[in-house]
């Protein structure tokens, strides 16, 4: 038997998943954005319409730049967060049982659920919350703030509280692999420790940041429960244009937005392999 | 040893801010999960009971949540499974470069990269233009495949970038069969990252909530039960919920990672070195 024969035959299962529930899909979706749509049903066609509508409103452009900020502001906090708890982890823990220990502790959160860590801001940020509560009594401020919960802030705070750990692990995970006699040279020769960590341990860091960022950016791009329940449905995002359309049975509308997003989407990771080879990262 | 920099000091501080900020909230609503009858969304707390716990169980009005833990873990088993079973053969396979192998690795990462609620739109097309119906078990089943897999195959792929074929060498010299290697050698080697990608299955899979969204059909995973509470449910029982599904996540994630240590001790013990300087 070939070669090649036998290793299609042991990825056939996951070629065939791939197929089914991914390929197939978007190529349905990519139809889909050409039919037309009445109020309760969608018809097959191969119409302009859907797109002629999506970038002849305003309000589209309004939400990919919202889109975009989110996606900035969380991927700069993940990123200082996530960079510096894991040269914390990679560098200054000095026992391998005490890294893998905190580093599990970083990434237990992963593993629950997102919805209801979304859920646990309420008690902090509501109009008699915590954070209310702490600074009216710290005399900070005279009456509850209200933007706290259901605003961008609120947005932004889930986000970095729900991703940063897509930032940590990446980046620790490249650091770990630094071959330490590097830094005991850059040390040898005068370096300073922040010239280390600058001329150093950053440029060898730089695959990890990039894998972190393609989580990050992708999951906050393509993300709409997120910005839905923490801006109290005041701000939007693509992917709420998507879910709203859906909600309103307008599925040809979505599959539009939605083949933007994509391409967006796989656009920006694109630009991002560039600078990464992922397969070498691993 | 040498002495620890002050810059220690303040990266542990900020480390420990960081844990706070993680798990500050979940620890929170635990709390706030003891409320007495009377209590509501935030602090302060009105008595201690255990009253919201007990009206998780009786409470009709808040749907069938018994069901949808069943589903969302049987979805889950099925879903480690599977993923466990795709990543080891497709982790094989790519350890040799073969006709299309390329491309079949940029779906990986497309799947890995596709915002979620576009699976959840384009399966739940597909099915509805098929003719099928849409069902946790049959499309949410495959929405979920989808995202598990690719991290399935990551850690499979760094699992065998770190594998040392010489092991394989040496029992095909001494006679083992295709089938004897990947049972007594590769897979006891492999065991420990094994357990790893279960968890990644079952987890990634039990709280999944955008890729089932418009797949699972008319019966509720858990992830779509808890969130049609947050829209119409203001009472601490939503904590109830919350602390007791994110304890059970807890016990699962517990039981691998406990799991993961005894098999790698026991490898350990049968005197193999091999996966080691892997972390």
């Amino acid at each position: 038997m070939s070669r090649t024969l036998k290793s299609w035959m042991m990825v056939s299962p996951l070629a065939a998943v791939l197929l089914v529930f991914l390929i197939l899909p978007i190529v349905m979706i990519v139809t889909v954005s050409f039919w037309q749509a009445t109020e309760w049903s969608i018809i097959p066609a191969f119409i302009f319409e859907n797109y002629e509508f999506l970038f002849g409103s305003p309000v589209t452009y309004k939400v990919f730049a919202n889109t975009f900020k989110y996606a900035a502001i969380t991927w700069a906090f993940t990123l200082g967060i996530g960079f510096t708890v894991a040269y914390f982890l990679a560098f200054h823990v000095r026992s391998l049982t005490w890294q893998i220990a905190l580093f599990l502790l970083c990434t237990i959160p992963f593993w629950t659920s997102n919805i209801i860590r979304m859920i646990s801001w309420i008690p902090f940020l509501g109009r008699n919350g915590i954070a209310n509560s702490a600074l009216m009594s710290w005399g900070v401020v005279d009456e509850p703030l209200d933007w706290l919960l259901f605003s961008d802030f609120a947005v932004i705070l889930a986000f970095v509280h729900l991703y940063t750990l897509f930032m940590v692990v990446p980046i620790f995970n490249t650091m770990m692999r630094i071959d330490r006699s590097l830094i005991e040279a850059a040390r040898d020769a005068g370096a300073s420790g922040a010239q280390i960590l600058w001329y150093v341990i950053v440029p060898l860091t730089k695959p990890g940041i990039m894998i972190g960022t393609i989580f990050v950016l992708t999951l906050v791009m393509g993300d709409f429960i997120t910005v839905r329940f923490m801006s109290g449905s005041q701000s939007a995002n693509v992917g709420r244009l998507i879910s709203n359309d859906i909600a309103l049975l307008q599925y040809p509308s979505a599959a539009a937005t939605a083949v933007i997003l994509l391409i967006t989407v796989l656009l920006v990771i694109a630009i991002l392999l560039r600078f990464v080879d992922i397969r070498k990262e691993l | 040893m040498e002495p620890r920099p002050r810059s220690f000091y303040v990266l542990a501080a900020f480390f420990g801010l960081f844990l706070l900020f993680l798990y500050g909230p979940t620890i929170t609503i635990a709390i706030l999960s003891f409320q007495g009858p009377a209590g509501g969304l935030t602090f302060p707390m009105n008595g201690m009971s255990l009253y919201w716990f007990f009206d998780l169980f009786q409470e009709q009005a808040v749907g069938d949540i018994w069901g949808s833990f069943r589903r969302s873990f049987a979805l889950g088993f099925m879903v480690m499974v599977s993923t466990v079973v795709v990543s080891v053969m497709g982790g094989l396979a790519f350890r040799h470069r073969f006709a299309g192998s390329t491309i079949l690795f940029y779906v990986i990462i497309t799947a890995l990269v596709i915002p979620s609620i576009l699976v959840s739109l384009g399966v739940g097309l597909l099915f509805s233009q098929s003719g099928l119906e849409v069902h946790w078990a049959t499309s949410g089943f495959g929405a979920q495949l989808t995202w598990t897999l690719p991290f399935g195959l990551l850690i499979m792929f760094a699992v065998f970038n770190r594998f040392d074929g010489s092991f394989e060498e040496a029992a095909r010299d001494l006679g083992a069969t295709p089938w004897q290697v990947l049972r007594h050698v590769v897979i006891p080697i492999i065991g420990p990252s094994l357990i790893g990608v279960a968890l990644f299955g079952f987890t990634l899979s039990y709280d999944e909530f955008a890729r089932t969204l418009l797949t699972a059909g008319s019966y509720n995973t858990l992830p779509l039960e808890i969130f049609g509470m947050t829209t119409n449910v203001t009472t601490p029982v939503l904590y109830a919920l919350g602390t007791l599904t994110t304890l059970f996540s807890f016990l699962m994630i517990a039981a691998f990672l406990l799991l993961a240590w005894i098999s790698t001790r026991r490898k350990a013990r049968k005197g193999s070195d091999a996966g080691k300087g892997m972390v």
